[in-house]
């Protein structure tokens, strides 16, 4: 099964958020009590409730120039997904084309995926304290052949659903320098079509496991096995 | 818009000025985004404020708000000085050659007023503002464009003041970002390059706003870009179907179709047309405006059907009239509101209490009502006013009426878009409650009132009692049960009342009741009828035009005549002769919006405006067909504030005079509203020393009345808040999320601060001026807890442009201090 992706281009991005909306509409999820805080970025978080969202960053020299970027943060859905690895009951995994899907009557709430995650993505529902909730690539969507709901509605094409081999053949051919997420953490399902260095969109540099989680998640299984794995959460 | 949202994609220079497409017209930005990926076309965007538009932009312009014209003008004389103009286009299909009266004055003569200008009316006698006429009585041209009296020489001349220097001393821009962009948009006076602007409330809502768009219309027909692929001149209108609106006649001075409405003075039929039906004697213009007898006649059959009579003027008197030289604009409407002269009002889909200008003044007048009926999806600001702050309940005596409405997904119906395409859209699900159809409620009313009338007569009671009304199954009593859309769409459209055997288009024979296949079908002896004639065609005999969903593009241009329909007659370029050269062949070979084809004599393409062959050929017409002259018009006699653009100063300024003007610091013919206290206004005042803006987000909605009920969306933008530059926040000590105090001379109000970069202090007039901004969606009513704010038009004045009396809400003073 060919491996599927979601291909970025924070330059065709207008920050609408039209990608936000149809995400909870599709999920059906319910609105926070948000207030402004100085910014047009909203909610401030992702949550259980909040799959996608748009930083909006502001960049401006001491001289006249000023740039606004709008970048997604989401589940990244890893080739190599550390939440898999150190799920202690196997409730995420990896599909054959590529999603990192969960299972949430599995999860036991121990919380060491989000540890584990180099993007910190994993959310917790019950005020954070209950089980996992995040970006599923619109699993039945796609299942049922049609694109991820945020894909369907961006209006300028800034998220782009596909195969991805061909979305990164699509973004080369387009003459993008950059593509993040190409061989990242064995290559991540949503790609970066990028013009410049992917820290000016505040996106991470050689994004890893972090090394203790890394260490103790290999060391509890080779040393106690499958138990090892559920005493984690006591380690990260 | 002359051209289409989906044309964008052609262009290869786009101009956002007074519009904010990412944030208020998401859509039509994938095809800027695509010109931009595909034809490496530039976009500039000019606005006080760096927007979500401006993040997208090849170059960002910064400018003082209210300057437009300064930034206009210098760009009129940069084209000029550096001789970047089409000649060809300029000659042929303008009256730049033309001469104009010898008499008539430009502002640099007279200290800053046109020829004609009377100081006590605020208004201008325009009997110079003329062209001189040969003796067949057409104008006497100079095609080498070098007569000191010809249109060109007079823009010149005009323009002449509006140096770089100037330019930017007014506007506040850098100068090399000025030239930057004088350079980019100039560039585009050839023939196989193209310039497009996109505009909206942000070029309207000044003093100045219909020469704002003026000034940009003189751009584009001196750079040849009008009738092209890819360019013209293109409104973003703010509402899905306020273009449907506005062709159906919502405002008071024209009827449906553009028909003026007539005035007191026009006591009949014949005088009515004499009056409006333009002539000409210019051979090659079509003057297409001279079928006006045919659009009134037929517009008057459609309203009394058998009764209007060739003998009764086909019931002309029945026809409301106004007093002539009376302005009846909503500004105005809630001024004699405040003042009692008003006694009941009908707020249909609309929100004023937050969307008027000076909504304080506005929320008054609506207290001195007998009666106010709401017609609305939510009760709002306006229907719950007499609860509002600063209301005492017990002392409005103003009976309040809220009838739901069904929101767009619950009926069937027609809207049209910005590019004037009518799309037909079909009912999703039923309404909640009791809400109706606004036409079911339309019709409940009429036939209420009708009641009324027949028992107890009244004073003119006929032109209520002897309309049509067949829009549906009746009951026994007579009554319209429910609204069939289709019907109404099909009286728009028009049909024959009689039979006409041989018709004298197209020598055909016509039954009657047979739709009119458009309004080149119509006649002026009342054998046909028609609700609307520019949208006569959209619903023929055998197809609802409007629904039709063909997805053929044969050029490549995005034209798609196949799908819905067009007004007029399925055009989707207007003025496309203009994109031609005399003898037909495309200026743009690349992007050939029609092509004559000589062989079948016919043109190919897109709909062209009028069958008639090309310029040039035997027969041949000129192509702006709706000018009497056949030309465009850079020399715009027809509006009340100058013939060229002239840049003065928003009603509230930091600056006592102008500086290009100095004895008329404002438009001199605006209307000064001074008779009631909520009527302030200062001018260069310490109390108030920042310019405010308004305008509205991506996440909201007009006043929000819609949107602010949609948690996903009050989700994304909960408050009102006001931006504001770091330098000036760091001056009065407030930070990101502060709350603070917006005021202005009629009204206060709490915003959040978001300090930000993308409002700079700007160098004006030598002096340091800051810059905030508002948006207008939030109000008292919801959410319930009033943690949303209220609405930014407490704080705007009431003034208006004089040609629209559109309000000022661009561009007025205000203090923000930490709350």
């Amino acid at each position: 099964m060919a491996r599927v992706g979601l291909l970025l281009r924070p330059d065709l991005c207008i920050g609408c958020r039209a990608c936000q909306v149809a995400c909870k509409q599709w999920n059906g999820l319910p609105a926070e009590k948000t207030r402004n805080t100085g910014t047009h970025e909203n909610p401030p978080d992702l949550s259980a409730n909040l799959f996608n969202r748009i930083k909006f960053i502001e960049i401006s020299d001491n001289g006249h120039g000023i740039r606004w970027l709008f970048v997604s943060q989401r589940c990244m859905h890893c080739g190599e997904p550390a939440c898999v690895e150190v799920c202690p009951v196997k409730a995420i995994t990896r599909t054959e084309d590529g999603i990192v899907l969960y299972d949430r009557e599995k999860c036991i709430a121990c919380h060491a995926c989000k540890e584990a995650c180099p993007f910190r993505i994993p959310r917790y529902d019950q005020g954070g304290k209950g089980k996992i909730a995040k970006c599923h690539f619109c699993f039945e969507r796609i299942r049922a052949g049609l694109t991820p709901a945020c894909a369907k509605t961006c209006p300028t094409d800034a998220i782009k659903f596909g195969k991805r081999d061909e979305l990164i053949l699509y973004s080369k051919k387009l003459g993008y320098p950059v593509i993040y997420g190409e061989k990242e953490l064995g290559g991540l399902g949503v790609i970066f079509a990028l013009r410049e260095d992917p820290k000016v969109y505040r996106l991470a540099e050689n994004p890893q496991m972090p090394a203790h989680v890394a260490f103790w998640s290999t060391l509890l299984k080779l040393t106690l096995g499958k138990r090892g794995s559920k005493l984690l959460r006591y380690f990260v | 818009m002359t051209n289409q949202f989906n044309d964008l994609k052609n262009a290869d220079v786009i101009l956002v000025m007074g519009a904010n497409p990412a944030e208020n017209h998401p859509i039509s930005m994938r095809w800027i985004m695509a010109a931009k990926e595909k034809r490496n076309a530039k976009l500039i965007v000019v606005d006080p404020r760096f927007t979500r538009t401006a993040a997208k932009a090849d170059l960002y312009v910064p400018i003082r708000s209210g300057s437009d014209i300064a930034f206009l003008g210098g760009l009129i004389k940069y084209i000029i000085d550096n001789n970047l103009f089409f000649k060809e286009y300029l000659v042929n299909y303008t009256d730049a050659p033309f001469l104009v009266d010898p008499a008539f004055k430009l502002p640099d003569e007279l200290d800053g007023v046109f020829s004609g200008y009377d100081e006590n009316k605020r208004s201008y006698d325009k009997s110079t503002w003329k062209y001189q006429l040969d003796e067949k009585g057409v104008p006497k041209k100079d095609y080498t464009l070098s007569d000191p009296h010809c249109v060109f020489q007079l823009l010149k001349r005009h323009y002449s003041r509006y140096t770089l220097d100037t330019v930017a001393y007014i506007t506040g821009a850098p100068k090399d970002k000025i030239e930057e962009a004088y350079r980019i948009i100039a560039s585009t006076g050839k023939p196989d390059r193209t310039c497009t602007v996109c505009y909206a409330m942000g070029w309207t809502q000044h003093t100045v706003g219909t020469q704002n768009v003026r000034a940009f219309s003189i751009v584009q027909l001196l750079l040849g870009n009008i009738g092209m692929a890819g360019g013209g001149i293109n409104a973003l209108r703010g509402e899905s179907n306020v273009q449907g609106a506005t062709d159906a006649g919502i405002l008071y001075h024209i009827l449906p179709g553009y028909n003026p409405v007539p005035t007191a003075q026009d006591t009949n039929l014949n005088t009515y047309i004499q009056k409006y039906t333009p002539v000409t004697k210019e051979p090659k213009s079509l003057n297409w405006l001279s079928n006006r007898p045919k659009y009134i006649v037929s517009y008057l059959k459609a309203l009394y059907g058998e009764n209007a009579k060739k003998e009764n003027d086909f019931c002309y008197d029945y026809l409301p009239k106004i007093e002539s030289g009376q302005d009846y604009s909503f500004i105005t409407m809630f001024d004699n509101m405040y003042k009692g002269k008003i006694k009941g009002f009908f707020a249909w889909g609309q929100n004023p209490a937050c969307s008027v200008a000076n909504s304080n003044k506005v929320r008054k007048a609506l207290a001195k009502l007998d009666w106010l009926v709401v017609v609305n999806l939510w009760d709002n600001e306006t229907s719950s006013f007499w609860r509002g702050p600063g209301m005492d309940p017990k002392k409005v005596k103003t009976e309040v009426f809220f009838l739901p409405c069904c929101a767009s997904f619950e009926k069937e119906g027609s809207i049209t878009n910005s590019g004037r395409i009518a799309q037909w859209r079909y009912k999703a699900l039923n309404p909640p409650g009791l809400a109706m159809p606004d036409a079911d409620i339309i019709n409940e009313l009429y036939f209420r009132i009708k009641k009324l009338y027949e028992k107890e007569g009244g004073a003119f009671p006929e032109p209520i009692l002897k309309l049509t009304w067949d829009y549906g199954e009746k009951d026994a009593s007579g009554k319209v049960k429910h609204v069939d859309t289709h019907l109404v769409a099909k009286e728009i459209n028009g049909y024959f009342t009689e039979d006409v055997p041989v018709h004298p288009v197209d020598k055909k024979s016509y039954k009657k009741g047979q739709q009119l296949p458009s309004f080149a079908f119509m006649l002026d002896d009342g054998r046909s009828a028609c609700g609307n004639w520019i949208y006569s065609g959209s619903y023929t005999d055998s197809i609802n035009m409007m629904a039709r969903r063909g997805k053929e593009d044969p050029t490549g241009l995005g034209l798609f005549l196949n799908w819905a329909w067009a007004w007029p007659v399925n055009r989707r370029i207007l003025y496309n002769r203009a994109s031609v050269d005399p003898k037909g062949n495309p200026y743009d070979p690349e992007r050939p919006v029609i092509k004559w084809d000589p062989v079948n004599r016919r043109w190919i393409g897109d709909v062209p405006d009028g069958p008639q062959p090309p310029l040039a050929e035997e027969g041949g017409k000129l192509p702006f067909i709706m000018k009497p002259l056949g030309v465009g018009t850079v020399f715009g006699t027809g509006l009340a504030d100058g013939p060229f653009p002239t840049h003065y100063e928003p009603l509230e300024c930091p600056f006592v005079e102008n500086p290009l003007y100095k004895k008329h610091r404002i438009n001199p013919t605006v209307k000064i509203f001074k008779d009631v206290p909520e009527d302030r206004f200062v001018v260069c005042d310490t109390r108030y020393p920042y310019i405010c803006t308004t305008y509205r987000v991506t996440e909201h909605w007009q006043t929000g009345v819609m949107t602010r009920h949609m948690d996903w969306l009050r989700e994304l933008q909960p408050q009102i808040f006001v931006e504001i530059g770091r330098e000036l926040a760091k001056e009065k000590g407030i930070k990101s999320g502060d709350k603070v105090i917006v005021s202005s001379p009629r009204g206060r109000i709490w915003a959040i601060a978001i300090v930000t970069d993308r409002f700079r202090p700007l160098k004006v007039a030598g002096q340091t001026i800051h810059q905030v901004g508002l948006p207008w969606h939030f109000g008292w009513r919801f959410p319930e807890d009033g943690s949303g704010g209220d609405s930014a038009n407490l704080l705007t004045p009431t003034v208006g442009d004089p040609n629209t009396m559109i309000p000022e809400t661009k561009v007025f003073t205000v203090n923000v201090e930490k709350a």
